[in-house]
Parts: C-alpha cells; structure tokens; sequence
C-alpha cells in the first residue's frame, strides 16, 4: 500500500497506536523516575528519509538512541531518542543520583551506568509494546536494547534499511516526553517506524479496510 | 565562507561542484560517501549510496540515486557532460560503519561493508583508482570535499576532524 494514500481514518487509528504505546511508556518511565512525565499528542508524519533527520535536529545532531527491533507479524523498529544531556540526567535519576555517566567525554564510560541506561529503556520500551500488542491483539516482541551516542543521520538510517528497499518515504509515529520538574529536566522521544507490511496488519487487526 | 559555496547532498542522493564550491553529505552511517573528482579540471561529484544494488528492490519506480550500481555511472556521465575527464578520475570514499552491533547477522544488518562492496566495484568497473579512503568502524561521518586541493574533510562525534 502506499504511504502518500493513506486517510484520514488510518492516520487517526495510527495516531491513537502511537498514542496507546506511549502512554504507557511514560507511565511507567514516571513510576521509575518517581516523577510526573507528560507526554504530547504524537505525530503521524510520511517523510522522505532527509525530512526525517529534521524532526529531530538535523542529520548532524548528536543523539543518544535506543534501538528496538521489534519481531512480530507487524514488525517495526522503535528508537527512544535523548540528548545526551538527559541520558545522562535520567542515569542520575534512576540510580538514585550515586551514578555519574558521562557518555562523550569518557573514553570507556561506565558500564553499570551504560546497563543502567539500557535496563531503563527496555522497561519503557517493554511497556510501550505491552500495551501495544494488547491494544492490536498482535504479538511484539522486542529485541534486546541496541544503544548508539552519535549523529542522528547515521544512527536513524540503520531503522530505515528495511523500509528503503521498498520506498522513499518513511511513516513516523512521533511522540515527545518530558518531566515537568525545572531542575534535570529531561524530554525525549519515542519513534515507531512500522515496515511497509506492517501497516496493513495493524489495519485489520482493528477491522479497518486497508483500501479505501 | 559563504554558505551559497557548499553543495548539499541528501541521502539517496547526488551531485557536483566546481571550483571555489565545497560539496558536503551529513550524518553517513551504514551509507556511502562516495566522491569522484579531477583535480586538473576542478570538479568533484558526491554521491550518498544507501543500498549496494537496484536488483535487489521491491520498488516499481526505483530511485537510481539511492543504489550504487545505479548512482556511480549516473555520477560519472553528469561529470564527464561538465568537461571531466575520464581519465583523470580519481575517488575517495568514506562510510559503510556499522552503528549497531546486532546480534542476528542477516544481509540487511551487514549494509555498510555491502554498500561499499558495491561501490568498490562500480568504480573499479569504469577503470577509477580510489586514493584514499575512511570506512567501516561504529561511528558516523560527515564529509566535506574541496575540488581544487582534492582533500576530503571527514568529521565524527567523538574523533573530531581529518584530512584524507
């Protein structure tokens, strides 16, 4: 099916995905953090692979991402995006403020705040696929956590190889996160990146016509 | 210098610059910055290969930017019709990294080292020496190439910058 086609509908039904997914992150990223964490309306965008650099900062911008693949008969690949800034501050928080990582300058950073980090993102991920594979009624199952410190262009590509041999756009389910508190503020993102022939699935499974 | 003098290269894409004109791709991971120049006639084509081969795709109306196989001839003819001259061709490639290390080790996780295969062996078809070249590794690279001095300026997060 073609991404440019989509309706109104399908948009609105990926949105309230995207919506589901990650309410549920955040819910239990708060629970974590001990902390209120308020999260906007995702987006539902078709880009072109260099739009999609932009919708966080640019191809140049330095991004610490979490990488899901996620195995399912809708397979899809999730990233949650941080700066680094609030990796490190979300390392502090969930530590109990013992753990300082600094993830440019240290050489070999520390690798309890690295696993930290990680076992952090797959309870958040975790949630958001729970919550998805019980909204759809399809199984999704998540990889281990992939973890890269680097420019947002190379690291976003690795989610798009799949997707590139069938097209040039990608469809984007964007939401923002972020905690209300002034003090190790802390906003990220989470992408779903749903392959070409996952969209058809997601469709039927709530009894929406693929072809309208 | 003046922004109007860098050629901008997308990804999927590409492009040529002469003289006093800089041309740039941002944020190579597992794609393929390839530059193809001559230095007596001061031009210099980039293009940013995504996937190593067109016959591969699912597509119907396929993007000839995006495939080596198909972007380097294209490269190369939009150069040559600029006044290049085929023998004076000479490139640099830089990309192919592996930003994730995932644990299945299927065709499409193996990009990197596949695009430059690719690549590799479209230039070695149309008899073009490659002089320098910076690939594979984890890290993401953003490339700037000078037509008159040949040097290709390569930029990474954690590395800062080199010449090759």
């Amino acid at each position: 099916m073609k991404l440019s086609n989509l309706s109104n509908l399908q948009i609105d039904v990926l949105r309230e995905i995207g919506n589901i997914g990650a309410g549920n992150a955040a819910t239990s990223m708060s629970e974590l953090m001990k902390k209120r964490i308020n999260m906007t309306t995702p987006s539902v965008e078709v880009v072109t692979f260099d739009e999609m650099m932009n919708i966080i900062g640019g191809p140049e911008e330095v991004i610490v991402a979490l990488l899901f693949q996620v195995h399912s008969e809708a397979p899809s690949t999730v990233y949650f995006i941080l700066s680094i800034e609030e990796a490190e501050n979300l390392v502090h928080e969930i530590t109990g403020g013992t753990i300082k990582l600094s993830l440019l300058k240290d050489e070999h950073p520390n690798e309890f705040a690295i696993s930290a980090l990680k076992e952090a993102s797959n309870i958040i991920i975790g949630s958001f696929l729970t919550a998805l594979s019980d909204f759809l009624n399809i199984n999704m199952q998540p990889s281990v956590p992939y973890l890269s410190v680097d420019m947002a262009g190379a690291i976003l590509t690795a989610g798009l190889i799949e997707i590139s041999q069938v097209s040039d756009h990608a469809l984007v389910i964007n939401t923002e996160i972020n905690t209300s508190q002034e003090n190790n503020n802390i906003h990220g993102n989470f992408f779903l990146l749903p392959e070409p022939v996952a969209l058809p699935q997601f469709f039927s499974a709530l009894g929406i016509n693929t072809y309208e | 210098m003046n922004n109007d003098n860098i050629v901008r290269v997308g990804i999927s894409d590409l492009n040529i610059a002469v003289g006093s004109q800089r041309i740039r791709t941002s944020g190579l991971g597992s794609c393929v910055g390839a530059v193809i120049y001559d230095l007596s006639s001061e031009i210099a084509g980039l293009a940013h290969v995504m996937l190593p081969d067109s016959s591969l795709t699912r597509q119907e109306k396929i993007n000839e930017y995006k495939y080596a196989n198909t972007a380097i001839p294209i490269l190369i003819n939009k150069m040559l019709s600029k006044g290049a001259k085929k023998y004076a061709l000479r490139a640099k490639l830089a990309g192919g990294a592996q930003m994730f290390q995932f644990s299945s080790n299927t065709d499409t996780m193996r990009i990197g080292p596949r695009n430059i295969d690719a690549v590799r062996e479209q230039l070695q078809n149309n008899r073009i020496p490659i002089v320098a070249e910076d690939i594979g590794g984890n890290s993401g690279r953003t490339i700037e190439f000078n037509p008159i001095t040949g040097k290709l300026k390569i930029r990474t997060v954690n590395k800062g910058e080199k010449y090759i």
